[in-house]
């Protein structure tokens, strides 16, 4: 393969355990995500979504398998190279995770002064201009998250992930715990700012209105691997029993037992 | 039939289990303190916090035990007519021992919970990973302050607790005691050697490196949500409180055994 139609971020064998091996989390998997691509994994609670975003970042440390990002190894740096990597990552997390000690716009132009991109009047005035990007007013500038609604909240997550024009972002649940419109607001932004920045986006979600919207590509995560995956518009004919009662919704299938437990 | 040891073998290997950790997040947090990027504002903050903030506290308590200890002073040594041997008591007790020990003991109830408890919600809503995310060491940007703040102001603090505490023995043994004003500060003043003061400085600067560490470690550690941080804030002001005390003994081995012979 060469260097040029190499995936973005290419995930092979990785595994994860929790409880000294007890619990399997991840049990081999395998994903390629392409340069610019959007792509949205899907999958009950439980079933990894999270560990595996938290493995491409360097939160957590796979058992086994292979990540690379850009075709460099991500798995063994340590942490000066780990920041490096994570320069070109930006990261909306499912409760936004602003920093209640801060003002909205030190939040969003948080990475620009941390990586000491621009100076603080500077970083103000981009924050101000991310705002806008994303709907907000410059008024928001000034408040403190704890001031701002849950939807307010998503919007300024997105902006701080958007600041530094990064070349991945990832988004974890982006639509979970807002009302349908709302959400549906956060959908269009994502598409949207991916649009504008043309980054390589992973999403993860149940939300299977905003994975439709979102993804370029989907795939399902069951039981620690990736059961299935392919572009947005083949779910609905997959084949798959397990993908075809995920996205309908219906409790009968063969993922019951795994709603029991 | 359950082996009687299998328990005391649990909990002593769950106890160098915890020291291991405690150790790494120690070397950690301290090398963090002499790498950069140094983050100023928050050093700053942190300093105000410790030093200006925690002064009420701590001053209300060392006025309190200075005029607790010329009273029962008094009481004490006026069974061998030694009333004149007060300020030499109190400034001898407030220096060496009890300035810092309770303020010590305040800032850890004080600081070390309010750190906990900032820290650990932080853990909880995912913002230290945010941190992470942003190219930001959580250890560099949050604990390494936070140590130095604790040592550098810890010793000011009990300074001025010093001070406020000798006041309190004086309004008592001058305003109650019919002491002479001037004779009590010129017997404080002879009594109070340069060796006294810096022993309790320089117990009260590791007292504020174990606060800060405490709080550090148990916040950054919690888990499990708002109950997790309640516990992760109580860990921290119970093992700061029995480190201080434990310290205390071992520092004033170490300054005063050639004096017990």
């Amino acid at each position: 393969m060469s260097a040029d139609n190499a995936p973005k971020i290419r995930l092979q064998g990785v595994r994860k355990t929790f409880a000294g091996g007890r619990k399997v989390v991840l049990d081999h998997v395998d994903l390629d995500i392409g340069k610019g691509e959007s792509v949205v994994i899907i999958g009950g609670s439980g079933t990894g979504k999270s560990v595996t975003i938290k493995c491409i970042l360097g939160l957590l440390r796979p058992d086994a398998g292979s990540i690379t990002i850009d075709g460099r190894e991500v798995t063994p740096m340590g942490e000066g190279e780990r920041e490096d990597v994570n320069r070109q990552v930006g990261m909306l997390f499912q409760g936004a995770a602003l920093f209640d000690s801060l003002p909205v716009w030190e939040n969003v132009a948080f990475g620009l002064l941390a990586r000491k991109m621009t100076g603080r009047e500077e970083g103000r005035k981009i924050a101000i201009e991310k705002l806008a990007q994303v709907g907000l007013a410059p008024d928001v500038a000034d408040l403190s998250p704890a001031e701002l609604s849950g939807g307010m909240q998503k919007r300024v997550g997105l902006a701080r992930a958007i600041a530094t024009n990064p070349a991945i972002i990832f988004f974890d649940e982006p639509t979970t715990g807002l009302d349908p419109i709302m959400a549906d607001v956060i959908n269009n932004l994502i598409v949207k700012v991916n649009r504008e920045v043309g980054a390589t986006a992973i999403t993860i979600t149940h939300d299977m209105a905003s994975a439709r919207k979102i993804g370029d590509r989907i795939a399902m995560l069951y039981q620690g691997r990736i059961i299935w995956a392919g572009p947005t518009d083949a779910i609905e004919h997959s084949d798959n029993e397990y993908v075809d009662q995920f996205i309908n919704g219906r409790a009968d299938g063969p993922i019951k037992m795994a709603v029991r437990a | 039939m359950i082996n009687p040891l299998r328990p005391i073998g649990g909990a002593f290997l769950s106890f160098l289990g915890t020291a291991g950790r405690l150790a790494l997040f120690t070397f950690a947090g301290v090398s963090h303190c002499f790498r950069p990027p140094f983050y100023g504002r928050i050093l700053l903050r942190q300093m105000i916090d410790i030093g200006f903030f925690t002064l009420p506290v701590v001053g209300l308590t060392a006025i309190f035990a200075g005029m607790v200890l010329a009273l029962q002073s008094f009481t004490g040594f006026a069974r061998f007519s030694a009333e004149g041997a007060i300020a030499n008591v109190v400034v001898i007790s407030l220096t060496r021992e009890l300035g810092p020990v309770l303020g010590g003991l305040m800032v850890a109830g004080r600081i070390g919970a309010a750190m906990a408890a900032e820290i650990g919600t932080m853990r909880v809503t995912e913002q230290i990973d945010a941190l992470t995310t942003l190219s930001t060491n959580p250890m560099k940007y949050l604990v390494a302050p936070r140590l130095i703040a604790g040592v550098v102001m810890m010793p000011l603090v009990v300074l001025i607790a010093d001070v406020i505490g000798v006041f309190g023995g004086y309004l008592v043994s001058v305003y109650k005691l019919g002491f002479n004003p001037a004779n009590y500060l010129q017997n404080t003043w002879d009594f109070m050697t340069a060796h006294d003061v810096i022993s309790g400085l320089v117990k009260a600067s590791v007292f504020g490196f174990i606060t800060t560490l405490m709080g550090c470690y148990h916040g950054y550690n919690s888990q499990g949500g708002a109950q997790g941080v309640g516990k992760a804030t109580t860990n921290a002001v119970v093992s700061a409180s029995i480190l201080i005390l434990c310290f205390d003994y071992i520092l004033t081995e170490a300054f005063f055994t050639k004096d017990v012979g």
